[in-house]
């Protein structure tokens, strides 16, 4: 049959229901075209032989009412895998090897799915172009030369470039969504607490939220159903009745009430993004949706709040890395605490220390209400811009990002600049609210452009569900030649 | 407000993480960046407002106070960078 790996995620489902293809042959095509990219360095690690007996055991005695029947994932090194290395992108990591297994992967090996390697991504999820990684640069299939998004680049990448049928990523400020926008494809953060944090490498744990990241909508759903749940190891996990969102999956939109904020225009935003708005907003009204202005007035002080809030956090959590229980260990320092000090300057890249170090900063004597206090005030206020618009609408629609994808090196030197690339999806991680990041087009470049849909707490049917609809009509088709290959 | 470098070497210090001295520069001027951005914030008055201290409409779960787990010290030290099989090995600290 013809390449099944640039197929859905659904259509492989079909596929390997049908028996047209078996889990071995579809695991053995992702294999040769992982070893045909190694120029992209979406892998950190691979699990290439235990894929394969996982595909063989499937076939033997293959078993459909799963939800992902012998389909083979990789996933973002983020989550840890029991025996398998896992990273987090860092150098203070690169011998630790989990006995454990994360509940969000667990999740997705209990409906049918197995591990085929660990996905390169921003040191502990802290970047938003995937330069930060220990492990290095991750390349975006759209063109050589341009990153992939972060912090779930290898992710982004790998997917677009059909190393994987679907991935999982994590997106504490539009760590899925930017790179799901810089490559043509879907990406979803969920609702806080909807899928469990147990076993995930924390960054801030207010914010962080894991999510699918697919080819089309309805494999969103599917991920999203399969991974996600309560689960009593995570203190802030919701506890609530598990949803088909799959099955539920419609298309239809007429008379919802989507809101369109004022404050996502942003000065020097390029036309190509405030056309791709437009588009967006027409195609939604031309199948029934009505289109409500609306304000979100603290938007602009989203980002610098985001800047307070999660170093803080990142702070507290990256101070477990000292080198004495896991994870590298300086061989210098004559006592512990400059066994401690040589630990942390080594294993740690600048941007992880820069944030530490705001980190402890806002968070040390005589500074913490200046700072902290003052950003969990403003976080307030935000969330309050969302809960003030939702009695009005069911969803909200805004570009994914300013730009389109940039090239290695652009920003580097500019931290803020950097920053700046989340300043539509940062918002959402501060209310808690679900966001979807759905391909809608190029720029002239021929560059990906995503638009976000926002939904209310737990209210990723309905999401998904405009996002069905949108994506029926839109026409966008991801064209990525293989030129790495 | 600027931070300058030894205003930076003490937060760093705070941090345990050494940072050498031929960085402390270029740090200094990123975090300063940084840092007056974070300050837009100031511009808004929050006398009136709550912090936001959860995003969760629940309150969090406590569990009962009882051992679930346990006789796994193996496991534990397996990814110790040193050990002598029952505990973690650090350097020296009493004389």
């Amino acid at each position: 049959m013809a390449d099944i790996t640039n197929q859905s995620l659904s259509d492989i489902i079909e596929n390997l229901k049908k028996k047209k293809v078996s889990s071995t042959d579809l695991t053995k095509a992702y294999i040769k075209n992982i070893e045909s990219a190694k120029k992209l360095n979406a892998f950190v690690t691979t699990t290439f032989d235990q894929a394969l007996d996982k595909a063989k055991q499937f076939d033997k005695k293959p078993n459909f009412d799963q939800l992902l029947p012998g389909i083979p994932l990789a996933v973002k090194d983020l989550f840890c895998t029991e025996n398998i290395k896992t990273t987090a992108g860092s150098n203070i990591l690169n011998n630790f090897i989990p006995s454990y297994e994360s509940t969000v992967t667990k999740n997705l090996w209990d409906n049918g799915s197995f591990l085929l390697g660990k996905l390169n991504c921003d040191e502990f999820a802290m970047g938003s172009s995937n330069e930060t990684s220990h492990y290095g640069n991750v390349i975006n299939p759209v063109g050589d030369q341009l990153v992939p998004g972060g912090s779930s680049g290898g992710s982004s990448s790998a997917l677009a470039a059909d190393l994987t049928p679907a991935t999982i990523g994590t997106d504490t400020g539009g760590s899925i969504r930017q790179p799901a926008s810089f490559t043509g494809t879907v990406g979803l953060k969920p609702t806080y607490g909807l899928c469990s944090r147990w076993g995930i490498v924390a960054f801030a744990s207010s914010l962080d939220q894991a999510g699918p990241m697919t080819k089309t909508i309805k494999d969103c759903a599917i991920m999203l159903e399969s991974m996600s749940g309560f689960d009593e190891k995570d203190s802030t996990s919701i506890n609530k009745k598990k949803e088909q969102y799959s099955k539920n999956l419609k298309d239809n939109v007429k008379g919802l009430k989507i809101g369109i904020p004022k404050e996502y225009r942003v000065d020097n935003m390029p036309k190509e993004i405030d056309e791709l708005w437009e588009k967006g907003k027409k195609i939604l009204k031309d199948l029934g949706a009505q289109l409500i202005d609306i304000s979100l007035p603290h938007t602009k002080y989203a980002l610098p709040t985001y800047y307070i809030v999660a170093p803080a956090e990142a702070s507290s959590n990256l101070a477990r890395y000292d080198g004495v229980r896991y994870g590298y260990r300086s061989k210098q320092g004559k006592d512990l605490i400059e066994m401690y000090e040589k630990t942390r300057s080594e294993g740690f890249g600048d941007e992880v220390k820069r944030r530490i170090l705001i980190g402890t900063y806002v968070l040390s004597s005589g500074y913490y209400d200046a700072y902290y206090l003052k950003a969990q005030k403003v976080r307030q206020l935000i969330k309050k811009d969302f809960d003030d618009s939702f009695t009005k609408i069911d969803a909200i629609l805004t570009p994914s990002t300013p730009s389109s994808a940039f090239k290695i090196g652009e920003k580097t030197n500019d931290p803020v600049s950097m920053y700046l690339n989340d300043i539509f999806t940062v918002p959402v991680n501060l209310a808690g609210l679900p966001a979807l990041s759905l391909p809608a087009g190029v720029d002239k470049k021929g560059f990906p452009l995503g638009l976000q849909l926002i939904g209310k707490a737990l209210d990723e049917q309905k999401i998904l569900n405009i996002g069905y609809a949108f994506e029926k009509n839109c026409g966008f088709k991801n064209e990525i030649k293989k030129w790495w290959s | 407000m600027s931070l300058d470098k030894e205003k930076i070497k003490h937060v760093a210090k705070l941090a345990r993480i050494s940072v050498d001295e031929a960085k402390v520069e270029s740090l200094t001027k990123d975090l300063n960046s940084i840092f007056k951005f974070i300050e837009q914030l100031n511009e808004l008055n929050t006398d009136k407002v709550e912090p936001l201290t959860s995003i969760l409409n629940q309150s969090l779960r406590s569990r009962k106070d009882e051992i679930s787990d346990g006789k796994i010290r193996e496991k534990i030290l397996k990814n110790s960078p040193k050990e002598n099989e029952e505990f973690f090995v650090v350097p020296k600290v009493v004389e």
